[in-house]
């Protein structure tokens, strides 16, 4: 491979308006790993997804974020996606009267014109559909009704990983993916992400708690705090936070 | 589904995929027999000599030509309608053929079905979508109808306006201005004195057409009107489905689309009539587009008939129209499921009647408004229930899509309930598409335009769904196009 890295964040500043959130990051992901992003509340995590998949409430003042070479910031969150990344949303929203089916054709064929590929037929996209839904046990009538209309907390974090599935990302943001998850939907949502894990892709969970990180192994642990990455480990630093909690590293960092 | 794709390609392939700008504006150059500007008594006796009409119809016109001189346009609407000069208009364009009037497609003027094939109605009963007759209609006069001889094989009955004057005279004279009399307002005392061609129908008792009935009005000509009639009756125990579908070329100037549309369901039959209609509606600075200002009604007569009206209404500089049911018969049904889109300048004022005579009599009632750009939409419904409509019905459900913070969004329902028993009910919603939603696509690679038409054809689905499935594609994609550069 030419770039060992898939993802390289060079000092990234970002906020909202004026108000800077995100104070310099950096962190770089290789392929084939899972990197565990903690730290407490308003300490710029979701900011960091956001920022990252374009979303345009935020915006960017400095720094670079390149995914498998190619610069991510400046560039219309849809190619983002089409380049690779993928964010599970904490919060997904419901689109009413659009159904999963026409939503899941519309994103995968988007895709497939980007890289300059035949659109899928009918019958070969029900039959990934199919594929991809037993990989997180997502019911064939969730499937054929509006994206997430209805869902509850569970179903949609479960139809998030079956997107995330569908796409085939390089690399996966999970923004807080088991907040709202009982300890059974938890075991599918992780059991999902385990399996779409390869030696060619990696993930980026997003997360408060340990409780999640028991399912999905971190390779490494960040901890961020005031915008910044104050603290990099093992999946041990996990356990020392869950075991001490976020004040040690709030009175080392005032 | 694989049968949706094709659909979709095909009509892509008609429509050409570029850049969303009205694919319909083209004018054909074609000899036309066009009589002079202006409206008079001569006018109507001319046109209806120039069909060779009989007494008792000239007479029709007359009497409704004569009212209508003491009649002036309808203001009540939420429209702004220019001041139209009746006398700046041609009330009669012929496309010229050979004077009978051609029996097979190869009398057909090669060039009036290329202009039709353009438009992606193909007049060629081999080519054509399987299981749709089409009568095509151009300026005045209709040019084609398909399919004929194997509908008459049911006596089922599917020509020209002109030709059933001419073949049925009792059958026209039975049921024309029975539903719409030449009275009823202005439009149609205006289309009743000068009417052209349209379609006539007649489905015998008992027959279920086994195909969609469909006629495809074009107005080609310069400085005329088009003032078509179609004529729909459904004898005993029928039932047959009919699409219309509009189109006109790019003009400055707008030109004026009055027409009325009747349709009397006998016991037990049902008429499913749909409309997907885009005439064409002005540039973004308003400049020229269509009038439509349209009078349609059905009669359901017999006990237990149904008519269903599904308008997909997209094009138009102004429309004017409310597809109504009059429930005469006990047990009788109505529906009517509306899409209006408007952009730009268009405006639009469109709902429905649902007038209940009958007892036990149901009708239901689904609107979607989605205005972007300038654009003003209003839905206007009246629900009548009659002193002896026992046990009547009826359930209206009106939402409203907003796209950008130019455009209006407006409801006036009128619910004017005579008798104890009914139960009227009537639920409304506004709602724009949400920033969260928009990035929620994008994320997953779907662009913004591309979402919106995602989640505006997602609005509009319950009403989609009632249109043929050989028509929803293309009513899909013309709800996509109408609405670009609309949003923000």
């Amino acid at each position: 491979m030419q770039n060992e890295n898939l993802l390289e964040v060079r000092g990234l500043r970002a906020g909202i308006g004026d108000k800077e959130i995100l104070k310099g990051i950096d962190l770089t992901v290789r392929p084939g790993e899972v990197h565990a992003i903690m730290g407490p509340n308003g300490s710029g995590k979701s900011t960091f997804a956001g920022v990252l998949s374009g979303d345009p409430r935020f915006t960017v003042y400095g720094g670079e974020a390149k995914l498998g070479g190619v610069e991510l910031l400046g560039m219309p969150p849809e190619d983002r996606s089409h380049e690779g990344l993928f964010l599970s949303f904490q919060y997904p929203v419901e689109i009413p009267g659009v159904s999963m089916v026409n939503f899941m054709r519309a994103a995968v064929n988007a895709k497939r014109k980007y890289l300059n590929e035949e659109p899928l037929s009918a019958s070969e996209f029900l039959k990934m559909m199919r594929q991809k839904r037993a990989i997180v046990e997502l019911d064939n009538k969730l499937a054929s009704r509006s994206v997430n209309e209805g869902f509850s907390g569970g179903e949609k974090k479960r139809n998030e990983i079956f997107q995330m599935a569908v796409l085939e990302p390089k690399l996966s943001i999970l923004d807080e993916t088991d907040s709202g998850l009982d300890i059974d939907a938890l075991r599918i949502v992780a059991g999902g992400v385990n399996k779409l894990k390869t030696d060619k892709n990696a993930t980026i969970v997003i997360t408060h708690y340990q409780r999640l990180l028991d399912y999905i192994k971190p390779d490494f642990v960040h901890i961020l705090y005031k915008g910044r990455i104050v603290h990099s480990g093992g999946p041990e630093l996990a356990l020392e936070l869950e075991e001490k909690g976020y004040d040690w590293i709030k009175e080392q960092n005032q | 589904m694989q049968n949706c794709d094709n659909e979709n390609k095909k009509n892509a392939d008609i429509l050409g995929e570029s850049d969303g700008e009205y694919k319909y504006g083209f004018v054909t150059d074609i000899d036309t027999d066009i009589i002079p500007k202006g409206l008079s008594e001569d006018v109507v006796r001319l046109i209806s000599k120039k069909k060779g009409e009989p007494q008792w119809l000239l007479d029709f016109r007359l009497k409704a030509f004569r009212q209508w001189l003491n009649m002036s346009m309808p203001r009540w609407a939420h429209l702004d309608i220019p001041d139209i000069n009746y006398q700046e208009i041609s009330y009669y364009a012929a496309p010229q053929q050979k004077k009978e009037g051609p029996k097979s497609l190869d009398e057909v003027d090669p060039q009036l079905v290329d202009t039709f094939n353009k438009l992606g109605i193909s007049l060629e009963e081999q080519k054509k979508l399987t299981g749709v007759a089409v009568d095509a209609v151009m300026d005045s006069v209709s040019v084609h109808t398909t399919h004929k001889e194997k509908l008459a094989e049911l006596g089922i009955i599917f020509c020209s306006f002109s030709e059933a004057v001419r073949d049925y005279p009792d059958l026209v004279r039975k049921y024309l201005g029975k539903v719409v009399p030449a009275t009823d307002n202005f439009f149609a005392a205006l289309n009743s004195a000068v009417f052209s061609d349209g379609s006539f129908v007649y489905i015998p008792k008992g027959v279920r057409c086994p195909m969609e009935l469909s006629t495809y009005f074009r107005i080609n000509a310069a400085g005329t009107g088009q003032f078509e009639r179609t004529l729909i009756v459904a004898d005993d125990d029928s039932y047959v489905s009919y699409l219309e579908g509009c189109t006109a070329p790019m003009r400055d100037e707008n030109q004026l689309h009055a027409a009325i549309v009747e349709i009397i369901v006998e016991d037990r039959a049902e008429v499913k009539y749909s409309t997907v209609q885009n005439w064409y509606a002005g540039d973004k600075e308003g400049r020229g587009g269509v009038y439509n200002f349209v009078t349609k009604r059905g009669l359901c007569r017999g006990e237990a008939s149904k008519i269903s009206w599904t308008q997909v209404e997209t094009g138009s500089a102004i429309t004017w129209k409310y597809p109504g049911c009059i429930l005469k018969g006990d047990n009788s049904v109505g529906e009517f499921y509306s899409v209006a889109v408007t952009n730009n300048r268009q405006q639009a004022d469109t709902g429905t009647k649902m007038i209940h005579i009958g007892r036990n009599t149901r009708s239901t009632i689904v609107s979607k408004g989605i205005s972007a750009g300038h654009s003003q939409n209003s839905y206007r419904g009246l629900v009548r229930v009659a002193p002896g409509a026992e046990g009547a019905r009826n359930y209206t459900q009106c939402d409203s899509l907003l796209l950008s913070q130019t455009c209006g969004a407006h409801t006036f329902p009128y619910i004017d309930v005579h008798n104890d028993s009914a139960i009227v009910e009537h639920e409304a919603t506004t709602s724009k598409i949400s920033e969260d939603q928009i990035f929620y696509c994008n994320q997953r690679g779907i662009s913004t335009e591309e979402a919106i038409g995602l989640i505006v054809n997602g609005y509009a689905k319950e009403v989609m769904n009632k249109l043929p499935m050989e028509f929803a594609v293309e009513a899909q994609r013309l709800l996509s196009i109408t609405i670009e550069g609309g949003v923000g």
